[in-house]
């Protein structure tokens, strides 16, 4: 494929992003939130999990409070003085971390067990797509559940979950494609050539399977996420070291009863903005990238 | 149709069979169970007594059979936690439960089925948009988090309804039921709200997009040539049409929202068997982990078998490709 031919569809995709206002709207946002997280040891002026910086005076303040210090917490603070807006920041970094890795480890799984399996065919397909069909009729939830019941608590282990949760998807999605696309005349052709099977399935088979990949994974990151906020909110999780979104939120709920709001509706707020402009931004490309509505 | 249900019945018992595989080796073979059953100052004897005594030191296939024979006669062990029959303690819970996921399939089904319909016949509306919106903000919406902004705003600020708990209890057939109480009513209604909200966005949009399909059909073009008034033509055309795959979703989604229950059993205290589930997790209690796993494995197969069949009667498309197989 050359570079110009490459390079023209991404051109229209920015193109289609500029015309949806919406989707505009919703890319901006998720930038935004991406950079916050990113930087977020710049922007907020605590690191909230070192303990020197926290002041136990300033706990449980509501937001908009001004401490003695003049520190200005406008999002409240929780149990030990911490502020709330640097620890959304601190969390976000962690969720989207997790969603992040975890769906490019199964991303990369599912596309070279689900092309193998489409490519091959016989036996092999047979397998791979019993056990998908088997796992993907339990809910996600459940599976991660058992897992992490079996595994642990650790960063690593809910990792391993949301992979193993995921993987399927993106098998089922790529192996679709792979049957699709292994019919068409350019497999033929390469295969006159006698190009080597790995060359005919990663350099030409493997482009043109990847559009309704890119859809099902940025839906997938959504997913993941929520779904580690959820294990994380029932106490399975990540760590108390690594506090992501769910276990701020899972914190808070300790002082809901007593009208203390804040401390885990501003990070349920963040972790629906980020999933809600996610959706929107993967609604949009699964229009684009359909080659069914051009 | 004979030769269908059978193969459906063979390959139910061989997911069974696999999944009770898949718990044994998760949940047993992972980790020694002596080393949490077993006093931590017994010596090399007693540990080699006790490994005998469960049965520990016998080869896998072994164990697997005599975890496979005890548990199609319902022993699926003694919980650590309290010494009863850990199955006992499950199916204690599981009205609880069921309670709590079929108020909530009503509620969405309730709710779904007119707001989809209208979103349907009238795409452009602001109301059609203002709940398309609506499903969108319901499939984002974490669970949990709704959980906490319906007790914070219900039970905190209004003072209107119990934040946890199930209420009074009324036994009906010999099943505590809350619904039937005042009291039970207002502990049910939040959770089951909260569990509903998801499916209710789903069977929005199910509904919605195939009143959109079915309103350009010749059948209904035909229909209006004749002459039929349009709440006939939405309720013996439309609507029959369209509940066919509508049937299917709620049907596989009822095992969804039997696991979704752990989450809102959890916020709110529901006393479940998805409550007890995380309970046991959290204290290491495999017995009561493996029984739970292994009941709604074997309710997800008995769903699943039974919304095909269901479907093959519904739908005779799918009666005919079957019978020629």
């Amino acid at each position: 494929m050359s570079t110009a031919a490459e390079s023209a569809p991404r051109h229209e995709l920015l193109a289609s992003f500029a015309r949806n206002r919406l989707a505009m709207g919703a890319l901006v946002v998720l930038g935004v939130i991406i950079l916050a997280a990113a930087f977020a040891h710049l922007i907020a002026f605590q690191n909230p999990y070192n303990l020197a910086e926290l002041d136990i005076l300033d706990a449980k303040m509501p937001p908009g409070t001004r401490s003695e210090d003049g520190k200005h917490y406008w999002l409240g603070t929780d149990e030990q003085g911490r502020d709330m807006l640097a620890a959304i920041l601190y969390g976000l970094r962690i969720s989207l971390g997790v969603g992040v890795v975890s769906t490019v480890l199964a991303l990369s799984i599912g596309m070279a067990v689900g092309l193998a399996a489409g490519y091959a065919g016989g036996w092999l397909d047979a397998v791979v797509m019993r056990i998908v069909d088997l796992q993907l009729s339990f809910p996600s939830i459940l599976i991660a559940l058992v897992l992490l019941a079996v595994l642990g608590q650790g960063v690593d282990k809910i990792v391993i979950a949301l992979v193993i949760v995921q993987w399927a998807y993106y098998a089922r999605t790529v192996r679709g494609s792979a049957l699709v696309e292994k019919r068409k005349e350019y497999v033929d052709a390469a295969q006159c050539l006698a190009y080597s099977r790995w060359r005919i399935l990663y350099r030409h088979l493997l482009p043109n399977c990847l559009p309704p990949l890119i859809v099902v994974a940025t839906v997938q990151v959504a997913h993941a996420i929520a779904l580690e906020a959820t294990l994380s909110f029932l106490g399975l999780g990540m760590p108390i070291t690594s506090p992501s979104l769910g276990l701020l939120i899972a914190n808070g709920y300790a002082h809901l009863l007593s009208g203390k709001y804040w401390m885990s509706f501003f990070p349920g707020l963040a972790l629906l903005v980020t999933i809600v402009a996610i959706n929107l931004v993967g609604d949009h490309l699964r229009d684009v990238l359909n080659p069914r509505l051009h | 149709m004979l030769a269908y249900v059978l193969r459906r019945l063979v390959q139910s018992v061989l997911v069974l069979f696999a999944m009770s595989a898949l718990v044994f080796a998760g949940v047993y073979a992972i980790g020694n169970p002596v080393d949490i059953l077993i006093n931590p100052q017994a010596d090399q004897t007693e540990i080699a007594r006790a490994t005998e005594a469960l049965g520990l030191d016998k080869p896998l296939p072994a164990q697997y059979w005599n975890f496979l024979t005890s548990a199609v006669s319902g022993e699926l062990g003694r919980s650590f936690a309290s010494n009863v029959p850990a199955i006992d303690l499950i199916l204690q819970r599981m009205p609880a439960t069921l309670e709590l996921a079929l108020t909530a399939m009503v509620l969405a089904i309730l709710l779904g089925l007119p707001l989809g319909l209208w979103a349907g016949l009238k795409p452009d509306s602001v109301a059609a948009k203002t709940i398309m919106a609506g499903s969108i903000l319901g499939f984002s919406l974490p669970t949990f988090w709704v959980g906490l902004l319906l007790i914070m705003v219900f039970s905190v600020w209004l003072g209107w309804l119990p934040p946890t708990g199930r209420g009074e209890t009324v036994n009906l057939l010999g099943v505590e039921v809350s619904f039937l109480t005042v009291d039970g009513l207002r502990h049910l209604a939040m959770p089951a709200f909260n569990l509903a909200l998801f499916k209710l966005a789903l069977l929005i949009r199910l509904t919605r997009a195939g009143t959109r399909e079915a309103m350009v059909q010749d059948y209904v073009r035909f229909a209006r040539a004749k002459g039929v008034p349009e709440p006939r033509i939405v309720r013996t055309h439309v609507l029959k049409n369209i509940l066919i795959p509508i049937v299917t979703v709620i049907g596989l989604e009822f095992g969804s929202v039997i696991a979704f229950a752990i989450v809102t059993e959890t916020i709110f205290a529901w006393p479940g068997m998805g409550k007890l589930l995380i309970d046991s997790i959290n204290v290491l209690d495999r017995p009561v982990i493996v029984a739970y796993l292994l009941v709604i494995v074997t309710m997800f197969v008995l769903i699943n078998l039974t919304v095909d069949l269901l479907y093959t009667a519904l739908d005779p498309r799918v009666r005919l490709k079957t019978a020629r197989v």
